[in-house]
C-alpha cells in the first residue's frame, strides 16, 4: 500500500527548508517528495490519501527526555499509555529515563522497555540506562552492555551525579561506546531541602527555596568536565539564566555542550505557585520572569538545542497532598507542541527552527534516526494544524497522570496525524482520515 | 455588637486575606470580650451547641491552650487533637483526616501543620470553616492579630509607629503575618538578624533589612523578637546559640538605643539568655504576658465573628 500526504506544507528542519509538498510512503520508508499535483498514482497500486491541505508536515517529533514509570509505577504511566501520549501530542519517539523500580542500570531493565515499547507498539521508545548502578553515584554501569541492549544515552536523571569523579570517568566511558551522557544539574546541598524558587515568592509562602545556584553550579561543573574530556555532555531541563549564560560561554569556546529546556520554563513563572498549587511544583523548580526570558533567548540563539518535556507522570497520591510532600514533576507531551508554538507566534523562533528543536536536534544528539524529511529515510512524520484552537482539559489526556499546571489553558497547534514508519498511530478525534 | 461592618469570612487562612476594616472588626470585639476573662464566672453561651476541633500537627502549648480556652469561654464544645493521637502516624492522607472530621460535622477547624500552606490545602476539602493556628513557615493569623491587638493597647496606635523585628525570619510564621499586618495598619517594618536568617528578597515584604540590631532598634516604637529554634539549629545558619546571643540577643544595653517608650514583645515561648536577657524579659518594657491575655480576647473575637452569627444578644 501507498500513502500519499496531500497538499501540506513540509517543513524540514535540516537545510531549514519550508516548501508545499507532496509526500509519497511506501514500505514505511518516504519513497518520494514531489511538487503538488505531480503524484500520479499508478492505477492498479493501493493508496491511502491523507489531505493535509492547510496544515504543516514535520519530521516525527522527538522527546529526549520523559518518565515513562515502567517497571515499577505502573499506577501513574505506562509504556503503553505513555506512547499513547505521545503520538497524541505529535511524537514520534521518545527517550525513557533510568529512575523505574528497578532502575534501569542493567541489561534486563533495558530489555524490558524495549519489549514492551514493541508491544505497545506505537512509537519508538529509546531507554536512557542509569550512568551509576542505583543512581548512587558510587561506580559505573555497564555502558557496552547496556548500548548493544538498546540504550541510547546514560542519565541518572532524577538525582544528580554528585561524585565528580564519577561524572568525568562516565563522560570518558560513554563517548568511547557513543552513548550520550545527560545530566540533571543539581546542588543537592544548594538546594537544601527546597520545594520551590527561591526568591520573592518562597519568602512570601513560607516554602523552602532552591537557588538558580544549585543549577548554575552544577551546570558550571559538568562543562568544565566536557572541557577537560573532550567528550560531550547534554545539559537537562535548563531553567535558569546563569545557566544559559554558563552554556553560551561554553559554546563559545567549543566545548561540546548541548542543552535542552522544557515547556514549562518559557511558559510558566514561579508566580504559578502562590495557590500552593501542587502542579506547579517540578525539579527545576519555575523561576522568576528573567529566567523565563532568559531561556527564551536561548532559544532563540540556539544556546538551547532542544525542547523536551521532562513528562514526569504522578497520581493524586502524591499530588493532592501538602505542598512539601508533593512529588517534583508534571505530564508533557500532550501539550509541548502548542506551547511550542506560542513561542513562534510571539516570535522567539521561527518555525523551522523550533521543529528543529523538537526533531533533528534530539535526534542528533541521541544519534537515532529522524528528524528529516528527506527520500529514502522512515517514514516518521507529524501533521500538525497550526490553526486549531482548543481548551486543554483534564478528561481529554491519553496519559494515565493528569498532572498539568496547563488544564484549562486554550491551546493553538494541534498534532492531526502522527505517523510512525509509514503507519499513522494517531488521529485527532474530530478529523476524518478520508483514508 | 453594633458595627456597620459585618465580618465577611468563612475561613482565617491568613493576614493576607484581611481587610483593615476587617481588623478593626476583631479589635473591637476582641474589646467586648476581654471583660469576660476578667469575670468570676468567665462563660457565655455565644456559641453553645458549636463544635470547633482543634487539629495541632505540631506541638504548642500557648497557642492551643488559648483557642481551648476561648472556646470554651464562649459555651462552645472544643475536642483538641494532637499529633501523637492523630491518624497522621498511621498513614492517613490529610485530605482524608479533613473528610472524616467534616463527617462529623464541626462548625470549625484549627488547624497547625508544619507544611506551609496546609490550611488552604484543608479549606478547599471540608465544609467547616478553618482557622490557621500557623502552617510551616508562611502565616500565623491569629498570632499577629494578638500582636497587634496588644500595640494598639499599648501605644494607642498602629499607624506610623516604627517596629522592628529581630530574629530567624527566614522560618518565622510569626514574622511573616505580622509583617503583612503590621504594613496594612500602617506601620514601619523593620527586620534584623544574622544574614543567613533574612529571607531571600525580604525587601519585597515592603520591610528595610538592617542586619546590626544596634542599629535596626534605634528610636523604634516597637521591638518585637523572634525566638530562635534552639532544637533546629544545624550549625549552618549559626555557628552556635552563645554567638546568637552575644551579638543579636536583646540586652539592657540594646534596649537603650530604641524609643525611650518602646515595648518589647515576643510570641514565646522565649528562650532566656538567647534571643532576650531575662532582665529584659521581665523589665518594664516588656508586655510579653499581656499579648498572651490578649490572644485569648482575639480568639474569642475570632470565633465569634466566624461562627457566631453575628448575632447582637451574645452577652446576654
Amino acid at each position: 500500500m501507498i500513502t500519499w500526504i496531500k497538499g501540506g506544507r513540509v517543513v524540514d528542519p535540516r537545510g531549514m527548508r519550508e516548501k508545499n509538498l507532496d509526500i509519497v510512503i511506501h514500505k514505511g520508508k518516504i519513497d518520494r517528495l514531489l511538487p503538488p499535483g505531480a503524484f500520479h498514482p499508478p492505477r492498479d497500486s493501493e493508496i491511502r490519501e491523507v489531505d493535509a491541505s492547510g496544515m504543516v508536515v514535520t519530521p516525527g517529533l522527538i522527546d529526549m527526555h520523559v518518565h515513562f514509570r515502567e517497571p515499577g509505577e505502573e499506577y501513574k504511566e505506562t509504556i503503553a499509555t505513555g506512547s499513547k501520549a505521545a503520538a497524541a501530542g505529535g511524537f514520534t519517539a521518545v527517550a525513557c529515563m533510568a529512575n523505574t523500580n528497578p532502575i534501569n542500570d542493567s541489561r534486563s531493565v533495558t530489555d524490558f522497555i524495549i519489549e514492551r515499547a514493541r508491544r505497545a507498539n506505537l512509537i519508538r521508545v529509546y531507554p536512557v540506562a542509569a550512568i551509576s548502578k542505583g543512581m548512587k553515584s558510587e561506580s559505573l554501569t555497564e555502558f557496552g552492555d547496556l548500548k548493544q541492549a538498546g540504550a541510547v544515552a546514560v542519565s541518572d536523571d532524577g538525582r544528580p551525579v554528585i561524585n565528580s569523579e564519577l561524572m568525568r570517568r562516565a563522560l570518558e566511558y560513554a563517548a568511547f561506546f557513543g552513548l550520550q551522557v545527560i545530566s540533571h544539574c543539581q546542588d543537592l546541598d544548594l538546594s537544601n531541602r527546597g520545594v520551590m524558587h527561591e526568591g520573592a515568592i518562597s519568602t512570601k509562602l513560607g516554602l523552602r527555596g532552591i537557588p538558580a545556584a544549585s543549577e548554575e553550579v552544577m551546570v558550571a561543573r559538568e562543562i568544565i568536565l566536557a572541557k577537560l574530556t573532550g567528550c560531550p555532555v547534554h545539559i537537562a531541563h535548563v531553567s535558569a539564566e546563569g545557566s544559559v549564560a554558563l552554556i553560551r560561554q561554553a559554546k563559545e569556546q567549543g566545548i561540546p555542550v548541548t542543552a535542552e529546556t522544557a515547556p514549562h520554563y518559557f511558559s510558566l513563572d514561579h508566580s504559578a505557585v502562590m495557590d500552593f498549587d501542587t502542579n506547579a511544583k517540578m525539579y527545576p523548580p519555575l523561576r522568576e520572569p528573567k529566567d523565563v526570558e532568559a531561556v527564551k533567548r536561548g532559544l532563540s540563539e540556539g544556546i538551547i538545542d532542544v525542547i523536551a518535556t521532562d513528562h514526569a507522570p504522578h497520581s493524586e497520591l502524591e499530588k493532592d497532598v501538602e505542598f512539601d510532600k508533593a512529588a517534583f514533576g508534571i505530564i508533557g507531551l500532550e501539550t509541548s507542541l502548542p506551547l511550542t508554538l506560542q513561542l513562534v507566534r510571539d516570535g522567539v523562533m521561527d518555525l523551522p527552527s523550533a521543529i528543529a528543536k523538537l526533531s533533528y536536534n534530539p535526534a542528533s544528539i541521541l544519534r537515532v534516526k529522524g528528524g528529516t524529511i528527506e527520500e529514502g529515510k522512515e517514514a516518521d512524520l507529524t501533521v500538525i494544524d497550526l490553526n486549531k484552537e482548543y481548551v486543554v482539559r483534564k478528561e481529554a489526556f491519553k496519559s494515565k497522570s493528569h498532572n498539568s499546571p496547563f488544564i484549562g489553558w486554550n491551546m493553538k497547534g494541534k498534532a492531526i496525524f502522527t505517523m510512525v514508519g509509514g503507519r499513522i498511530v494517531w488521529i485527532s478525534d474530530e478529523r476524518n482520515p478520508r483514508c | 455588637m453594633k458595627s456597620m461592618y459585618r465580618f465577611q469570612h468563612r475561613n482565617l487562612l491568613g493576614i493576607e486575606q484581611l481587610s483593615v476594616s476587617d481588623i478593626h472588626l476583631i479589635f473591637d470585639t476582641a474589646d467586648v470580650f476581654r471583660e469576660i476573662s476578667t469575670r468570676e464566672i468567665k462563660k457565655v453561651p455565644t456559641l453553645r451547641g458549636k463544635s470547633i476541633v482543634n487539629l495541632f500537627y505540631e506541638p504548642s502549648i500557648r497557642t492551643k491552650t488559648s483557642f481551648e480556652i476561648a472556646a470554651k469561654r464562649l459555651s462552645a464544645d472544643a475536642l483538641s487533637l494532637s499529633v501523637s493521637d492523630s491518624s497522621m502516624v498511621k498513614g492517613e492522607t490529610l485530605i482524608d483526616t479533613a473528610r472524616n472530621l467534616q463527617a462529623m460535622n464541626p462548625d470549625l477547624i484549627i488547624i497547625r501543620h508544619p507544611c506551609s500552606g496546609v490550611p488552604h490545602l484543608l479549606a478547599k476539602y471540608v465544609e467547616a470553616g478553618v482557622v490557621n493556628a500557623g502552617d510551616g513557615m508562611h502565616e500565623h493569623p491569629t498570632q499577629a492579630l494578638l500582636d497587634l491587638y496588644t500595640i494598639k493597647k499599648k501605644k494607642g496606635r498602629i499607624k506610623g509607629l516604627q517596629v522592628v523585628i529581630i530574629g530567624d525570619l527566614a522560618h518565622s510564621r510569626v514574622a511573616r503575618s505580622n509583617i503583612i499586618g503590621l504594613r496594612k495598619m500602617g506601620s514601619q517594618v523593620t527586620v534584623s538578624g544574622p544574614p543567613t536568617m533574612i529571607p531571600v528578597r525580604a525587601e519585597s515584604l515592603g520591610v528595610k533589612v538592617v542586619f546590626d540590631p544596634a542599629k535596626a532598634l534605634k528610636g523604634k516604637d516597637v521591638i518585637m523578637l523572634l525566638r530562635i529554634q534552639v532544637e533546629r539549629q544545624s550549625g549552618m545558619l549559626l555557628p552556635g546559640i552563645r554567638e546568637y546571643s552575644a551579638f543579636f540577643g536583646l540586652n539592657g544595653d540594646l534596649i537603650k538605643g530604641a524609643d525611650k517608650e518602646a515595648i518589647i514583645m515576643h510570641p514565646g515561648p522565649i528562650n532566656r539568655g538567647v534571643e532576650i536577657t531575662s532582665k529584659a524579659a521581665d523589665g518594664p518594657y516588656s508586655v510579653i504576658l499581656d499579648q498572651v491575655t490578649n490572644g485569648v480576647a482575639i480568639r474569642m473575637a475570632l470565633l465569634y465573628l466566624l461562627i457566631g452569627g453575628g448575632k447582637d444578644d451574645h452577652l446576654d
